[in-house]
């Protein structure tokens, strides 16, 4: 059932680092009939970036949703399956609470507090903690720009400027596990380029362990340690970055190795052939 | 001139009531985004909950406010718990529904207790005439602006810089983010209705004394709404202009033109309003994000 298509000298575990965050077999459905994960299991190394790749309706957000106790407020829930963090069973455990445990959410579409100031938002990231100011050093020392802005109105940023401020927002709560949700999404490459940077910066200065969704499979395999890849609910295919990197599925289907022009419809044509492979 | 004066010192205390007041209302509508048409009846029940303690059991006043303040904080959060924590994702207009059903239920409780008519109760605030401008003006007027005034700065300062202040604004912009940081909105929630009822509570005590402890209290408090709408709903400075705008006219309506007229001004204003700028004169036009 773990269709392991990385070399087979490898071992399927991640080298260095325990374990800080374990989805064992998770299922989740939404509304009580909508089954969107079937049984995903994945790991994230302490002091680590682990990158979650996969096309569209996967369920990548979803898994990041049930890590981070979202899920109830959509009407979803962890049907079976456990989420444990630093060996802490946290399945049932609600949003603020995982938030003050370490694990921060940074959702897809940034999601900044559009009426409030950049400082303000930054402000309401250390909800859950007493002291700020020193986060807010922090922050403002990686991504500079913001400091510049404090006073602005945070809805009137430019994407890249709210992406910064989104995630600046979720390190205020002093995470030890940071998940971002398609933090390239909609933005120029020079900008993809520079928050990929600090997210790699944050990973090696501080150690901050990190979950990264993406669809532009090439920039994130460039930051990560470790990447899985899900299809339809489940991990189809893991390793290494540079094991992925160099498999041909990886590079025909998420590299776009060789299918540049009209990608999309390269894809689905190849899609029937990709299931059949993995699963 | 005289006449003047007089009509804006009564004006400025009516609309700073008023602002208070409807700031409550503001409260409960940026954070959980329901139209409280029961906040007159908060006004109401603070007004009777503090003539209970200081006229029938003979307490001190500051002990009355606490009184006072506990109870509103218990009808905020039980209101929030019981009746509207149940109808999340439910339509607008049945939330609305429910507000204006909890607004008859109130009004009936305190006609059950206490009547239809008029209920003495001794001055609160002392009132030394004081001459401003040739105008001779009741001191208990001018404490009672002081009072409101305090309040609502007292309030705009939490909202805008404390940290639950900036929790109830981080709810208000987006909930699903707030819970990304550790906000819990259900706390939020609670909180806004609780404070609400406690601005109204204060809003009401002042009105009494200025005025009297009747059933006036809850169909004054109805006037929030054309307070509201001037100001944008939705914006704290937008609502305290807009309470005292309401309440200066009122006054001058009634002191020049016709007191019954001055009854239905604040109404034809806000059909004005809604006509010219239904986003009101000071309200945020949301930020749309992409
Ligand atoms: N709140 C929801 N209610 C019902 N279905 C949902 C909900 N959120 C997501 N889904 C469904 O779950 C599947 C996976 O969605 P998602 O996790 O957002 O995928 P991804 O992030 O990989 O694009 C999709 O088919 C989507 O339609
Ligand atoms: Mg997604």
């Amino acid at each position: 059932m773990s269709p392991q298509a990385a070399p087979a000298a490898e071992p399927a575990s991640p080298a260095a680092g325990s374990p800080l965050l374990v989805l064992n077999n998770i299922e989740v459905i939404y509304d009580e009939v909508i089954l969107v994960l079937r049984g995903l299991s994945l790991s994230v190394p302490e002091g680590k970036i682990v990158a979650l790749l996969g096309s569209n309706g996967a369920g990548k957000s979803t898994t990041l949703k049930a890590v981070s106790g979202l899920l109830p407020s959509e009407r979803g829930e962890i049907s079976s399956g456990s989420v444990t963090f630093e060996g802490r069973d946290v399945t049932r455990m609600d949003a603020p609470d995982r938030v003050k445990n370490g694990m921060s959410l940074c959702m897809e579409g940034r999601h900044v507090f559009p009426h409030l100031t950049v400082a303000d938002n930054l402000i309401a990231g250390a909800y859950t903690r007493r002291d700020k100011a020193e986060q807010i050093e922090l922050v403002y020392e990686f991504f500079p720009k913001l400091a510049d802005m404090r006073n602005r109105t945070a809805g009137y940023l430019s994407g890249g400027e709210q992406q910064m401020l989104a995630i600046g927002r979720a390190l205020m709560a002093k995470p030890r596990l940071l998940m971002l949700d398609e933090p390239s999404l909609g933005l120029a490459p020079l900008l993809v380029t520079e928050i990929f940077g600090q997210i790699a910066r944050l990973n090696a200065e501080i150690g901050l362990t990190v979950l990264v969704i993406e669809q532009n499979a090439r920039r994130a395999l460039e930051v990560a340690h470790h990447g899985y890849i899900m299809e339809q609910g489940r991990i189809v295919l893991e390793g290494s970055s540079t094991e992925l990197q160099e498999n041909p599925d990886v590079k025909e289907f998420y590299l776009g190795v060789g299918g540049e022009g009209g990608r999309k419809s390269y894809r689905e044509v190849k899609h029937y052939k990709r299931r059949k492979r993995w699963l | 001139m005289s006449t003047a004066v007089n009509l804006l010192i009564f004006g400025l205390a009516d609309g700073a009531i008023l602002a208070l007041a409807a700031l409550g209302f503001v409260l409960i509508y940026k954070a959980t985004a329901v139209i409280n048409f029961a906040q007159g009846e908060f006004l109401l029940v603070g007004a009777y909950t503090f003539y209970t303690c200081f006229v029938i059991f003979q307490l001190p006043i500051t002990v009355g406010i606490l009184v006072g303040v506990v109870v509103a904080v218990l009808l905020g959060i039980v209101v929030e718990r019981l009746i509207l924590r149940p109808m999340i994702g439910q339509s607008h207009i049945s939330i609305i529904m429910v507000t204006i059903g909890l607004s008859g239920l109130l009004n009936a409780i305190v006609q059950m207790f206490f009547g239809t008519g008029v209920r003495a109760q001794p001055a609160v605030l002392p009132s030394p005439p004081v001459s401003i401008l040739g105008a001779t003006i009741p001191g208990n007027r001018l404490l009672a602006i002081l009072i409101a005034a305090i309040v609502l700065t007292v309030l705009t300062i939490f909202f805008q810089k404390s940290k639950h202040g900036i929790a109830m604004r981080s709810v208000a912009d987006d909930e699903q983010a707030a819970m990304t940081v550790g906000i819990s909105v259900r706390r939020v929630y609670a909180m806004s209705w609780a404070l609400a009822a406690v601005s109204a509570l204060i809003a009401g005590i002042l009105l009494a004394d200025i005025t009297a402890v009747d059933l006036h209290i809850a169909s004054f408090g109805l006037m929030v709404f054309p307070v509201v709408i001037l100001g944008g709903l939705d914006s704290v400075p937008g609502t305290i202009i807009g309470g005292l705008t309401i309440g200066i006219v009122t006054q001058l309506v009634s002191g020049y033109l016709d007191p019954g007229l001055a009854e239905v001004i604040p109404y034809i204003i806000l059909v004005l309003i809604l006509l010219i700028r239904p986003y009101g004169i000071f309200g945020e036009k949301r930020i749309e994000r992409v």
